[in-house]
């Protein structure tokens, strides 16, 4: 034996290196028909290291303290070696997290990943959804710019809305009355936190995956036929073939990245906003508060519903809703299959219904309401629950194509 | 795929109808960090007329003098007034709370106020100072409508009035646009050289607003090239390891 076979011995009398080594890469099986929609999961998680690394990083200059937050950022990009690279990778990896993951969740949406034995798997999907935006929403406030200060206002206010012990809650949730300095430190305290709950939920997520094994774009369970071997015919091991793969996506996705990075860091003031380059001011209201861009088709929903009994507790049902009834979408499709591919014209329609929606909710969020846009956004959160609500009807009456045995090119 | 475009170019032509419709019309900013003379230049007229009651604490005197080429010994000749040293940041001796009696807001500090505002409202905003006898100061802005500044650069462009006209909609109400300037009081500019002054002084601010963003650029060339060659690279070894997967 060599020296490095015995070392390996060595350690998998100890910890079973190469069993997860095998059982996870070099003979996880993984169907051979991934298209282009199949890079986002690598590079979420790609994303959520480099936003680990570049916050920790910013964390050694960075200030949590209301009369220093601003002017640290400021440090950092200035004074600190390479701090503004640090910083740009953090505030344009937060976007792009965001639009990897939303990416992420369609490919799910439209190759039916959610549908059994998968319902835990995009579960805790969703679940990471959550902690991702509340990692989001906590850091948003920590450069302390005016829209950081106002926007933070706005989301905790919601809590207000809560009916008999909203104003309590508010309270408890800022520590104040009013966003303060006490905000801003355990703000900067759970934006520590929260990422590394994400990266065990993320650990979570791929353990899960690895039990139920990937779906495909055609929605056939690879584990079905299986060779003499006990492997599966459609499957090729994950490593080296998927791995090989994914760093074309990953350069690929570092080109985009970079361009932005390098050339457009504000780009057009959705990523940075024009007014988090003021100071916070809590004696001065901002002309139009809107969230990042990553919030605004929620946002939308929020403002579409008119305050019912003086309460905007409606309102924030609704938005918490639309993220709410992805935990149920795995037992609302009824279709016989489960890829796009098969499916029929209805689901196709829906679908398509849905990511309009979406993107004009989204673009909705960020322009100050008028009745003719608080009606669009209306229409449009309608057709958003529509999406979900008439699923077990239009999946279930819907015309589909035959599935093959085996995938296809 | 090209319907899927089109969709999305359908779906943004709303907001860039938005974008061009809001607020004021702004003037397009002369902005170009390539040139160090009109840096300079943008430079002087900072220190000289806004540094007194405008601080820049995030900027370094030496840090400018190193990217717009001045040496520590002209730095310190030209344009600096006070005790500072060159290491130190463009701080002020004007108090907040007493520049909140003077002017009714502390001037803001204005290292970052070209991201803040934008190139194009600095430029324009600087120049459409006009006469109005109601304001403690005697003039008012077209862009920054009661605004709290005097109209500290007169001297340079002179006093303008502002030349208003009035529509009524079908409606019966009636809305008061600025439609030109008059020059009233000439300055020791023509309003030619005032515009380039202006442009320099803004193209200043922009620099000022992120010092890095030459280097930025430069790297992200380099970055960008790099990952090119590395894209060919991983394009092709995936090629060869996955010839035999059929």
């Amino acid at each position: 034996m060599s020296t490095m076979k015995k070392f390996m011995a060595w350690v998998d009398e100890r910890y079973p290196a190469t069993q997860v080594w095998e059982e996870h890469l070099s003979k996880y099986y993984a169907p051979k028909n991934f298209n282009f929609w199949y890079y986002f999961g690598s590079l979420a998680l790609l994303v959520l290291v480099m936003q680990i690394l570049t916050g920790v990083w910013l964390a050694m200059s960075y200030k949590p303290d209301a009369t220093l937050a601003f002017a640290s950022v400021e440090y950092i990009m200035r004074d600190v070696d390479w701090g503004w690279l640090i910083r740009y990778m953090h505030s344009t990896g937060a976007s792009a997290f965001f639009i990897v993951i939303y990416l992420h969740m369609f490919r799910g949406l439209i190759y039916g990943s959610y549908r059994k034995p998968r319902e835990l798997l995009w579960i805790i999907g969703v679940i990471i959804y959550l902690a991702m935006m509340a990692t989001a929403f906590f850091g948003y406030l920590l450069p302390w710019g005016q829209m950081s200060f106002w926007g933070a206002q706005v989301i905790v206010n919601l809590f207000a809305a809560v009916p008999f012990v909203g104003e309590e809650l508010s309270v408890w949730v800022r520590g104040d009355y009013v966003i303060s300095d006490v905000t801003l430190n355990r703000f900067f305290a759970f934006h520590f936190l929260l990422p590394f709950i994400l990266a065990a939920l993320v650990f979570v997520h791929i353990v899960a995956l690895h039990k139920v094994g990937s779906n495909n774009p055609d929605g056939i369970e690879i584990k079905k036929n299986k060779d003499e071997n006990g492997i599966p015919r459609d499957g090729i091991p994950f490593h080296p073939y998927y791995t090989v793969k994914d760093i074309v996506g990953v350069v690929g996705f570092l080109m985009i990245f970079s361009a932005i990075l390098f050339f457009a860091p504000e780009m057009g003031g959705y990523f940075l906003e024009a007014p988090n380059f003021e100071p916070a001011n809590p004696l001065k209201t901002p002309a139009h508060i809107a969230p990042v861009w990553y919030f605004t088709p929620f946002y939308a929903m929020l403002r579409a519903i008119p305050p019912m009994f003086g309460s905007q507790f409606p309102g924030v049902v609704v938005m918490f809703g639309a993220i709410a009834v992805l935990f149920v979408l795995p037992w609302l499709d009824r279709s016989p299959v489960k890829s796009i591919r098969y499916k029929g014209p209805l689901f196709k329609i829906a679908i398509a219904i849905f990511v309009v929606s979406f993107v004009v909710l989204g673009w909705l969020g960020v322009q100050s309401s008028t009745p003719t846009k608080t009606l669009l956004a209306q229409i449009f959160t309608a057709l958003y629950f529509a999406f979900f609500f008439l699923m077990p009807w239009y999946s279930k009456i819907d015309k589909t194509k035959p599935v093959p045995e085996r995938v296809t090119e | 795929m090209k319907k899927l475009v089109i969709a999305f170019v359908m779906a943004a032509l709303p907001v860039l109808a938005q974008a061009a419709g809001d607020g004021p019309h702004l003037d397009k900013a002369p902005v170009d960090l390539h040139d160090q003379a009109s840096l300079q230049r943008g430079a002087q007229l900072f220190v000289n007329y806004c540094l007194s009651c405008h601080s820049a604490q995030f900027l370094r005197y030496n840090r400018m003098g190193e990217d717009l080429g001045i040496s520590d010994e002209q730095l310190k000749a030209n344009m600096m007034f006070g005790t500072d040293k060159v290491g130190d940041t463009m701080t002020i001796a004007m108090s907040p709370k007493a520049a909140k009696v003077w002017f009714g807001n502390p001037p803001p500090d204005l290292s970052v106020i070209a991201r803040a505002r934008g190139a194009d409202w600095l430029y324009t905003y600087l120049r459409t100072f006009y006469v109005d006898e109601k304001k403690p100061f005697g003039v008012n802005n077209a862009v920054f409508p009661d605004v709290g500044m005097p109209h500290v650069l007169w001297e340079l462009q002179g006093m303008q009035k502002a030349v208003m006209h009035t529509t009524t909609t079908e409606d019966g109400t009636s809305h008061t646009a600025i439609v030109g300037y008059e020059l009233v009081k000439p300055g020791t500019m023509a309003p030619a050289e005032y515009d380039a002054a202006v442009g320099d002084l803004v193209n200043f601010l922009v620099y000022m607003g992120e010092p890095t963003q030459l280097k930025r650029q430069e790297l992200g060339v380099k970055v960008l090239i790099f990952l090119a060659f590395f894209f060919v690279l991983a394009y092709l070894l995936k090629k060869e390891y996955w010839k035999d997967i059929h």
